[in-house]
């Protein structure tokens, strides 16, 4: 018998999927699933909040009253019912005038990001993205061939001075940057928002140099300290792509996101979007409509913005209380997560599995770099875990980060030069969806 | 090879997976695998977490044997089997005292040098010791005594986790830090060049036999955790690539080795083949990986036996022991 990789297809992968490879990292997520462990580490709304009886009654009907409909084929840009009612979704938010027609559902707002990569990247073209970014459009952009030019932010979202240096270097390079990806308001990770004035200045220096903005705004309705800044496409209608989705407002496990396109590109969407998935769910579809029309939706919405401010308040307040000198970490006025940077010398891949064994998680900052930087941050999720159990997962991270940097101190200054370990992709460094 | 019929269909097996352990996931594919490959003889097998509802269903409806397919410490440091003994309930592989020592690495090293088998010189040490006596004379001295390059490990844990190989002195105290993120103790070993190869062992009824050798060449030259678990990134040649007379002191070696060691049932032992043809054991598994990628099934298949067949044996000899 000669060699086997266990694996026959070697020869065939395209090259995009090149380097994409099981981690220890993920193995330690697997962990971090199991109840004792107090998961900071995942992205999901608290679903237990909604109305579940009432939603469940809506969910048969839908099967039972309507199911010649929302169980057949849909058309392949979304229903128009949905489409009007996201038009009045985007109003609220300070995008008014937006036609159905301009509007592409899709299957979550993961695929709205695929499907702009998919319209615009060619391999080799520049992305440029916060740095951090949200680990999902990473994956898409990696799997587009794309290269991924992080700007960084500080308190008040992307700085504009670096994304002009970055477009600069990006030009002198040679290279191609197609457009900007941004979440501007409560950022996945960072947990910051673009300031009103950086807000304008950003778009002009996006305009100035022809550079697309892909705005990616799943948090916007999620404020805790009144009503957030207007997103970027209420202040520009051409040149900004503005992708949403009803994961966090009403429930992710139905995959229904959406696009606002300029009329132009909408018709490629479409074609795309057939290309891809054919049609977004009918019957999710029809579930987010009819949670529109006839649910107290809007109430919904405040009720998990009470919710999470709680728990923002517990995890600021237990940072503050049990963090080790030399820890900062960003001050969310909405959103799901806190944005941690560690005490010099820390890093937060290689205390994972301490913190496993502590029985707590979170996301170390590599998972949102595709550079590989990161590893002296991590993100921290609020949304899902009550005050108490997040106040004993800082309780138990404090204490961990105590014996890793009482470690580091007994090894010196060496112990902290980087190890020679692989570095896969960003996503081998953050959990599955499926992580509360 | 012969093997013995198991015995009858209305057997019941509950297989223990996924534990809290860094190996969780690679249990719970090492579970479904041995539960497919027994439901595909007809043993009616459920797979189950070691968790609070363990014990309760265990008294409640118990199983005529378990097997543990646990990585890590809940099913390698012994302490489950021996509640497996208080509850009375048999199971596959070797008994609590056996795997405990199998488990920790300076211990069974001790055992193995004991017995008179090779394994590279080295040395255990918590991280207390680093504290108190000093990081950089300890480091200093253990250069001096074992040389370059090193392998670093935690001294209880699988699947590569925390382990690095130490060719230069600098690199030494970050890969000591990454050790101690898995473990409280370092073993740190002499790196022997040559081929890495593990003998998988299982006694059907005549007493230890060892399967073919499975030699194992990853494709960026570093066994760790992808190249472990990511098909593709390394070559498994089953048999190994060794001359008739290597491939016997192989197979004699990791006998030994599993006898000197008390172990029972089945084990995998890991070892180095140095250029001048002489092995010595790295390590013992007693609750060896059982999931596509794993080594203990690719020497199955090399046997040209049956996964199934074979657990469905040793669970007839767990009830016959019972």
């Amino acid at each position: 018998m000669t060699g086997t990789t266990q694996d026959d297809y070697t020869d065939v992968y395209a090259r995009r999927v090149r380097g994409m490879t099981t981690s220890e990292i993920r193995a330690l997520f697997a962990v971090a699933s199991r109840p004792e462990v107090v998961s900071l580490a995942g992205g999901s709304p608290y679903i237990a909040a909604l109305p579940l009886d009432a939603v469940g009654e809506m969910l048969g009907r839908l099967g039972s009253e309507h199911g010649a409909v929302s169980l057949q084929y849909g058309i392949g840009q979304g229903t128009v019912e949905l489409r009007e009612r996201i038009c009045e979704v985007m109003a609220l938010s300070g995008i008014n005038g937006a036609s159905p027609d301009d509007v592409v559902v899709t299957v979550g707002g993961q695929q709205a990001i695929d499907l702009l990569a998919r319209l615009f990247l060619d391999p080799g073209d520049v992305v440029l993205a916060e740095g951090p970014s949200y680990v999902g459009a990473l994956g898409v952009f990696q799997a587009a061939q794309a290269q991924v030019h992080h700007v960084p932010m500080d308190e008040d979202g992307l700085i504009p001075e670096a994304l002009e240096e970055a477009i600069a270097t990006i030009a002198r390079s040679g290279r191609r940057a197609k457009f900007l990806y941004t979440i501007p308001t409560f950022q996945n990770p960072a947990g910051v928002t673009l300031s009103e004035e950086r807000r304008e200045r950003v778009l002009d220096i996006c305009e100035r140099a022809g550079l697309l903005v892909v705005e990616d705004d799943p948090y916007g309705m999620l404020s805790f300290e009144g009503d957030a800044p207007l997103p970027l496409r209420a202040r520009r209608r051409e040149g900004v792509f503005y992708v949403s989705t009803f994961s966090k407002t009403f429930a992710p496990g139905l995959r229904v996101g959406w696009i606002l396109a300029p009329h132009a590109v909408r018709e490629k969407l479409v074609m795309m979007s057939e290309a891809n998935v054919l049609c977004p769910s009918a019957f999710a579809q029809a579930a987010v409509t009819q949670y529109l029309t006839n649910m107290p939706w809007r109430e919904q919405v405040k009720s998990y913005r009470e919710i999470y401010r709680e728990r923002r308040d517990a995890l600021l307040g237990a940072l503050h209380d049990r963090m080790p000198a030399g820890t900062s970490w960003t001050h969310p006025t909405g959103g799901l997560f806190v944005w941690a940077t560690l005490p010099e010398g820390l890093d937060s891949k290689a205390m994972m599995p301490r913190a496993i064994a502590a029985r707590v998680a979170y996301v170390p900052g590599t998972g949102f770099y595709a550079d590989g930087t990161g590893t002296g941050n991590m993100r921290l999720n609020f949304s899902f875990s009550s005050p108490e159990r997040l106040r004993e997962g800082v309780r138990r991270l404090a204490g961990v980060m105590e014996q890793e940097l009482a470690m580091r101190a007994v090894f010196g200054a060496a112990a902290s030069q980087p190890h020679h370990r692989r570095r896969g992709t960003a996503a081998a460094d953050a959990p599955g969806p499926d992580l509360a | 090879m012969i093997l013995p019929m198991a015995s009858g269909d209305d057997v019941r097996v509950m297989v223990l997976a996924g534990g809290l352990s860094y190996e969780r996931d690679v249990s719970l594919r090492s579970g479904r695998r041995v539960m497919d490959a027994l439901k595909a003889v007809g043993v009616h097998a459920e797979m189950r977490d070691a968790d609070v509802s363990l014990l309760p269903a265990l008294q409640e409806d118990p199983p005529d044997a378990v097997i543990i397919a646990l990585h890590g410490a809940t099913g390698e440091d012994g302490s489950l089997r021996g509640v497996l003994d208080l509850c009375g309930i048999p199971y596959v592989g070797c008994d609590a005292r056996a795997s405990r020592l199998a488990w920790d690495k300076p211990s069974a090293k001790s055992m193995l040098r004991e017995a008179g088998i090779p394994t590279p010189d080295w040395v255990a040490l918590p991280h207390d010791r680093f504290s108190e006596l000093g990081a950089v004379a300890v480091l200093d001295r253990i250069v001096d005594r074992l040389g370059l390059p090193l392998m670093v490990k935690p001294a209880q844990g699988g699947s590569g986790l925390g382990a690095a190989v130490v060719r230069d002195e600098t690199d030494l105290p970050p890969a000591m830090v990454g050790c101690f993120a898995y473990d409280s103790t370092a073993l740190v070993e002499k790196f022997v060049p040559g081929k890495d190869v593990a003998v998988s062992i299982v006694d059907l009824g005549h007493g230890p036999e060892a399967l073919p050798i499975v030699e194992i060449v990853p494709r960026d030259g570093v066994y760790d955790y992808a190249a472990r678990y990511t098909a593709g990134l390394t070559t498994w040649h089953t048999p190994a690539r060794l001359d008739a007379e290597t491939a016997a002191r192989v197979s004699e070696t990791a006998l030994a080795a599993h006898k000197a060691l008390g172990l029972r049932d089945l084990s995998r032992v890991d070892l180095i083949v140095a250029d001048d043809g002489s092995p010595q054991v790295l390590g013992i598994n007693v609750s060896p990986g059982m999931t596509e990628t794993s080594l203990l099934p690719l020497a199955v298949q090399a046997a040209g036996l049956d996964l199934g067949k074979i657990l469905a044996t040793l669970v007839s000899r767990a009830m016959a022991r019972a």
